[in-house]
């Protein structure tokens, strides 16, 4: 959906995320980029470069937070110093909604930073969205949340990831960063089909998709965020976006990072699935 | 699973697998903490698919989990590092997780007790204990000055009305003074030199490598042994650290901890009448309120 309650009725278009090998050429050249995704928690800090760049971009260009430190999924009650943490880096971004992932990483304050799959339990999806309305009532802002890529499943599952996905965003009523690369690589993972996950959600919850590249591996597929995005992957989001809507992209690339031209020319791609889909539609 | 208080077990146990350290050969233990086998604990709540087993599909966790945490400290402590070599070093990292595993949700923090875990098992370090004590320090100090809290600078003028037996200065916040027995500031330059700046990777939440390995690199001498007084500060959003002076550093020192400006110079002056060091007393303050390095002074920013 271009604009919802979920992504705070912003049309936003094809995003990259705020690296910090970037920091110098974006501060310099002011490029074209319709917005950018920062990394929540590198901003949380108390002062230094850090928050002096982020406003030096906060001046140019619209920017939208996303976390990996929530940890919606986590047994453990969300943190108020964190809450607040992030509370005040809202104020300074004014960010239209932010997204986390829907995962654990943190138990009896010990943190793995780490992306943890979730049990897909109704125990877990209804102690997970309680967590997630507790957080929107706190932040005053939408969330949106993210499927996480993964490689171990649990026994004490009882239904699908986009079951469990569907129950806890409905539960919560909330949005879903529909990550696509994380769909494929968990659906290579764990031998399922990407197009049942992505017919089977709530599509007008959609508030933003994510692409990425991976790597893969002889028996398994990891999300390294390091490469430009794969074919089956833009296939993928080409579905996803007839099922949604033109909504809000952005490329992650994370690791191995080359040119910001490199990296928001790759994003600029999904321009062609975007006219295609909307040429399709006409 | 009908509650949070299994959801909660669950974690539990596949955190305390993910804590555990990895074998020599970077791969999954064999047994659990408790002597158990890896392969039934894990079997009991991992799914194995037609490629992976339970054991591998939660060791590409537990080996994620490691490259990173190390990966992270390999990055913050490079000065250490070479003091130590590649592999006494990983092994004190490894010991330091272990006893202090990730209390913060944010990397950046994960060298924020190795101080005192340096201070309470310097064997770790043997036999250049006291010198991987200092750099350790000087190093989590450069990642307080980077992004550390700092407050609103005073100037001299601000507070020239306040007589000086009753003024109180603050420091700011992320400047760390730091009384060393070791060079370790001119080794870390070297280190640098050596190696050149190394940038981190941000939030893929997947690590795909061993930590990074030492490759051929030349052999620094070690830190000379010398008192060495150093505020670790930030100027303009830069880092930087400056020697001081050991009577400069006394004063500094004094007034970070609370006290007057009048009994912090009669402290770092010991009675000494050298008109000269009046004389650079007033410049040393005139150098330090335009690098901001004054703020208010509040009880709880004193250690
Ligand atoms: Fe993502």
């Amino acid at each position: 959906m271009p604009a919802n309650p979920f992504n705070g009725h912003t049309d936003y278009g094809i995003g990259i995320g705020l690296r910090v090998p970037h920091y110098r050429h974006i501060l310099a050249e002011k490029p074209t980029v319709d917005w950018f995704e920062i990394i929540s928690e590198n901003f949380m800090v108390d002062g230094g470069r850090p928050l002096e760049v982020l406003d030096r971009i906060l001046e140019q260009y619209r920017v939208v937070q996303h976390g990996v430190a929530m940890y919606f999924g986590s047994a453990d009650k969300l943190d108020c110093e964190h809450m607040r943490r992030i509370k005040r880096l809202v104020k300074r971004t004014n960010t239209p909604w932010l997204s986390d992932h829907l995962c654990w990483g943190s138990v009896d304050g010990r943190f793995t930073h780490d992306l943890l799959p979730m049990p897909y339990t109704f125990a877990a999806a209804k102690h997970t969205a309680q967590k997630i309305r507790a957080a929107r009532d706190i932040l005053e802002v939408p969330i949106c949340v993210e499927n996480v890529s993964s490689y171990a499943e649990y026994h004490v599952s009882e239904m699908t990831e986009w079951e469990f996905l569907t129950e806890v965003v409905e539960r919560a009523d909330c949005g879903i960063l529909l990550d696509v690369n994380n769909i494929f690589v968990s659906s290579q993972n764990h031998n399922f089909d990407p197009l049942d996950y992505v017919n089977h959600i709530p599509h007008h919850r959609v508030g933003q998709i994510h692409i990425a590249g991976h790597s893969k591996f002889e028996r398994y597929i990891l999300d390294t965020h390091d490469h430009p995005v794969l074919d089956p992957v833009w296939k993928l989001y080409e579905h996803a976006i007839r099922l949604t809507g033109n909504t809000a992209t952005l490329l992650e690339w994370d690791d191995r990072i080359p040119t910001f031209d490199e990296v928001h020319g790759e994003a600029l791609k999904a321009n062609e699935f975007i006219e295609r889909v909307e040429s399709c539609a006409a | 699973m009908e509650s949070v208080r299994e959801l909660k077990e669950l974690q539990r146990l596949m955190a305390s697998m993910l804590f555990r350290p990895l074998d020599a050969k970077w791969r999954m233990q064999r047994t659990t903490a408790a002597g158990a086998r890896t392969a039934d604990a894990a079997a009991g709540f991992i799914k194995p698919n037609d490629r992976l087993t339970s054991f591998e599909r939660l060791e590409i966790y537990n080996r994620q989990y490691w490259f990173r945490v190390l990966d992270c400290l390999y990055d913050d402590y490079p000065g250490l590092r070479a003091i130590l070599g590649e592999r006494k070093f990983m092994r004190l990292c490894r010991a330091y997780l272990v006893k202090y595993p990730s209390a913060s949700f944010t990397l950046r923090d994960l060298g924020s007790r190795l101080e005192k875990f340096l201070r309470d098992e310097p064997d770790w370090a043997a036999p250049r204990a006291a010198m991987a004590l200092d750099m350790a320090r000087f190093e989590w100090a450069q990642i307080v000055a980077f992004d550390g809290p700092s407050k609103p600078a005073i100037t001299m003028d601000d507070v020239l009305d306040t007589p000086p037996e009753k003024l109180r200065l603050g420091v700011q916040p992320c400047i760390t003074l730091l009384a060393l027995d070791h060079e370790v500031d001119h080794f870390l330059q070297a280190v640098r030199k050596r190696d050149g700046d190394v940038l981190r990777g941000e939030a893929s939440n997947a690590i795909d490598h061993a930590p990074k390995s030492a490759g051929k690199k030349s052999r620094l001498r070690p830190p000379r042994i010398a008192k060495v007084f150093l505020a670790v500060h930030r100027c303009e959003n830069e880092l930087y650290y400056k020697r001081l002076d050991p009577v400069a550093f006394q004063l500094l020192a004094g007034l970070r901890d609370g006290l007057t400006l009048d009994t912090a110079c009669a402290l770092a002056l010991g009675g000494n009448p050298d008109p000269a060091l009046a004389g650079e007393l007033r410049s040393w303050f005139s150098e330090w309120s335009e690098l901001g390095w004054f703020c208010k002074f509040s009880k709880l920013q004193s250690p």
